[in-house]
């Protein structure tokens, strides 16, 4: 075959770059994403049908569920999305001190946001919104609240990985070991935070809104 | 030649020669980050799994073959399970959910993907490790609990499982319906961890094999094994979160007190159903496709001839891996489902045989007029490809509606699922542990004993699962405790005590494979690097490789199938060998080991 000095020719992969460009990390973390997405498909799936299957169980927005206050809790989250852009930009210009206070923002606002959802757990179990069948008092059926707290409770438990994620990564950043050269930690807890941020913008549509 | 143009990027690599410092007894054979070290513990964790599940399905048998009388040794088994050794109807149960699962979930699934896919991609794609090590270590050491949780699940109150290994919801979902509690909570806790093994062990392998081939290796390539694993791996990273949800919610409705399978208060117990089938078909080929794709290596092998279409290979598992995604529904077609939508699922799993056909042909076009070597891994493989047709058929009769109304959760369906998974899976298994056993621990397994145990296995095998299908036909429900109690299956007995009988011959066999692979790992055994003379990348290194593999980066030249090339001087040509001429004879046939 005529081919085969061309083949040589290839570039060689490596572990650090791979020859598509992307770095094993990065595409690791695409990967895993992928995965999340099929995990959170079955849940809203599940929501989705069981709502269709039986809407007396469930009830009008508004009633049971408080949208202003996820409303803000949503701008909340987004907000931290872009103070981590914020902080990602700042480690590939260099700019050390913008990362931490980045990233420290980013970890309040996580927080903040998982915060605000405790509180609005609390109440709502105070009203009888709870997943149990038989403890179940409030508008709708017991369905509403199982799906509700199974979404949001997922949710809520990736939001906090992140936030520890962002600790782990803050540490690392206050004792100088990223540079724009070596960012890739920084990048993929971005990813991941982006990732369960969009979640939660599909969430707060279909559970909250809709 | 520019080779030397590359070899620039080969030095980040940590390789073999960098690092010579003894590695502590923990790291290196238990929390270990190589993964061919991973790759043994997959494989001795698997197997005592294997000869578990064995086990279990040998309990099975006795209850059909002579229902109600005491077991042989099954004094041992406490009251709650077998009181003087007769098995109660509810350990039955448990018998029936465990041996699916352990042979599913802990031993096919873990042979195929966690021993081969660890074993094979670095070696074959010229890597050091795979890309994530740790990730790697950490997934073995999820499935050991995972598998300790399962089997813990025996001596908890209330037994195990016994909900079948589908665990159908209502059944499943209140232990009211199986008297068993904590058991289905464990299966549950247990498959859910198994399922982050799996899912980081996907991670690892997709971006391994994406990222980290060696130069040259261009996907078109890659031999089919790994192939085979990639596509794999793909199924598992999106299939196993499905489950993952669905495990989910079953667990809240047995501990919580949540509804979702349970109907009273509006749940859907088909929608478990649905979520399980979506995962389980997707499952189905990730217990098949890694076999075909060792089958393919194992057949060209022995034909000493380049595998039969090999694009197509590589396109026909492609699209069986898609079509996966919309065929659930071919196992729920007695659970009163629209027509319209069962002729949809027909369809859709029909057209799976397109694919499968195109597999089918390819191998025995591979085979044909090839110089054929009858050693055991190529025996296995044959026996991989014709039980793979019989199989295969039989799982047309049951895509098809009219017909699944008749078959339907009869042994015909347990014929089908022993065809594809012990004559095809499990076949393959053996011939990929056979082919690499020089790669995992540095000798050969003795060939006139292996010859022996594939004979004997065979034959045997034959006899126990084909008469199933006829069972089947005749109306045995499978799962039944004592099928005998009806009129019109009471005749079915002596069929029954018959085939018992051939599966404990079956499992008494199953000691020699045993006895010949522990005996082969004594130290004195020991091969050359390429026994079998194959040309992938693996086959370059020493028996067994070194920690880091390869001493310099591999550059590749050529497909992985380069067998009985015209003109050359030997009848294989390793892909990392820079000349193809006739000068064959000037190489090292087996290249010097370091």
């Amino acid at each position: 075959m005529t081919s085969q000095a061309a083949a040589v020719e290839l570039p060689g992969r490596r572990p650090e770059t791979g020859v598509e460009g992307v770095y094993t990390l990065k595409l690791g973390m695409w990967i895993f994403l992928l995965s999340e997405v099929m995990f959170f498909t079955s849940l809203i799936g599940t929501y989705v049908i069981l709502r269709f299957a039986h809407p007396e169980h469930f009830a009008e927005p508004g009633e049971v569920l408080s949208i202003e206050l996820t409303a803000i809790n949503t701008f909340v989250l987004i907000c931290s999305s872009v103070t981590m852009v914020k902080a990602f930009a700042s480690l590939q210009h260099g700019d050390q001190a913008g990362l931490k206070k980045w990233l420290l923002a980013t970890i309040i606002l996580g927080t903040t946001f998982v915060g605000v959802q405790v509180y609005e757990y609390i109440h709502l179990i105070e009203e009888g919104f709870v997943p149990m069948t038989e403890l179940y008092r409030a508008e709708g059926g017991p369905l509403y609240g199982s799906t509700f707290y199974l979404m949001t409770g997922f949710h809520g438990t990736h939001v906090t990985i992140g936030v520890l994620a962002l600790i782990f990564v803050l540490t690392k950043a206050m004792r100088g070991e990223y540079t724009p050269q070596s960012l890739g930690g920084v990048e993929i807890v971005g990813l991941y935070w982006h990732f369960v941020d969009l979640v939660w913008i599909v969430l707060f549509t279909i559970v909250y809104l809709i | 030649m520019s080779v030397t143009a590359t070899k620039t990027d080969f030095d980040l690599l940590p390789f073999a020669g960098e690092h010579h410092e003894e590695i502590p007894f923990i790291r290196k054979y238990i929390f270990s980050t190589d993964h061919k070290m991973i790759s043994r513990q997959f494989l001795f964790m698997s197997l005592i799994f294997l000869a578990l599940g064995g086990t279990l399905a040998a309990m099975i048998r006795w209850q059909l073959g002579f229902p109600g009388q005491p077991m042989p040794g099954g004094g041992v088994l406490p009251d709650t399970m077998a009181p003087g050794g007769i098995i109660l109807p509810e350990f039955y149960n448990s018998l029936v959910t465990m041996h699916g699962t352990f042979m599913i979930f802990f031993a096919i699934m873990p042979l195929l993907v966690g021993v081969f896919g660890n074993l094979l991609i670095p070696l074959q794609i010229g890597a050091a490790d795979m890309a994530f090590p740790r990730l790697n270590m950490f997934s073995f050491w999820l499935a050991v609990p995972a598998g300790f949780m399962m089997l813990g699940s025996f001596f908890v109150e209330g037994g195990a499982a016994g909900a079948g290994w589908t665990s159908y919801a209502p059944l499943s979902s209140s232990g009211e319906f199986t008297g068993v509690y904590l058991g289905q909570q464990l299966w549950l806790g247990s498959l859910f961890i198994l399922g982050f093994s799996s899912i980081f062990g996907s991670v690892n392998y997709v971006t391994t094999i994406i990222n980290m081939r060696a130069p040259g290796l261009t996907w078109f390539r890659i031999p089919l094994a790994t192939w085979s694993l990639f596509i794999t791996a793909w199924l598992v990273l999106l299939a196993m979160p499905i489950l993952a949800g669905a495990l989910i919610m079953l667990l809240a409705d047995q501990t919580l007190g949540t509804t979702f399978f349970t109907p009273e208060t509006g749940g859907e117990p088909l929608l478990w159903q649905h979520l399980f089938w979506y995962f389980g078909h997707p499952e189905v080929y990730i217990l098949i496709l890694p076999a075909m794709g060792i089958a393919s290596e194992v057949v060209a092998n022995g034909s000493r001839k380049p595998v039969f279409g090999y694009r197509s290979m590589v396109l026909a598992m492609i699209s069986i891996a898609f079509l996966a995604w919309i065929v659930w529904g071919h196992h729920m077609f007695m659970s009163g489902m629209n027509p319209m939508l069962g002729m949809a699922f027909m369809i859709t799993t029909m057209l799976i045989a397109v694919p499968s056909a195109i597999k089918v042909f390819n191998w025995l076009g591979t085979m044909w007029k090839g110089n054929i070597h009858y050693h055991t891994p190529f025996l296995h493989g044959a026996a991989f490809v014709s039980l793979f047709i019989i199989g295969g058929l039989s799982g047309i009769f049951m895509a098809v509606t009219p017909v699944d109304i008749q078959i339907h959760d009869t042994y015909f369906i347990v014929a089908h699922i022993h065809y594809v998974l012990f004559g095809g899976s499990l076949f393959g298994i053996f011939a990929g542990i056979i082919f690499w056993y020089p790669k995992f621990f540095g000798g050969i397994m003795n060939e006139f004993w292996g010859k022996i145990h594939f004979g004997l296995t065979f034959v045997l095998y034959n006899v126990v699962f084909f008469p199933m299908h006829s069972l089947g036909v005749q109306g045995m429900m499978r799962r039944l405790y004592d099928p005998y109690q009806y009129e019109f299956l009471a005749p079915l007995l002596p069929l029954n005590r018959f085939i018992s009988v051939t599966v404990f011959g079956l499992v008494a066999v199953q000691a020699i494979f045993a006895a010949n692979f522990l005996i082969s790992l004594r130290r004195s055994n020991k091969c050359g690097p390429n026994p079998w003379k194959a040309n992938s990348l693996e086959w370059t290194l020493p028996s067994p490789p070194p920690h880091g593999n390869f001493q310099e980066m591999p550059v590749v030249y050529r497909g992985p199938y380069e067998y009985s090339l015209p003109g050359a001087a030997e009848d294989y040509l390793l892909q990392s060998e820079p000349e193809t001429g006739t000068e064959g004879a000037e190489r090292p046939l087996e290249p010097a080991a370091h």
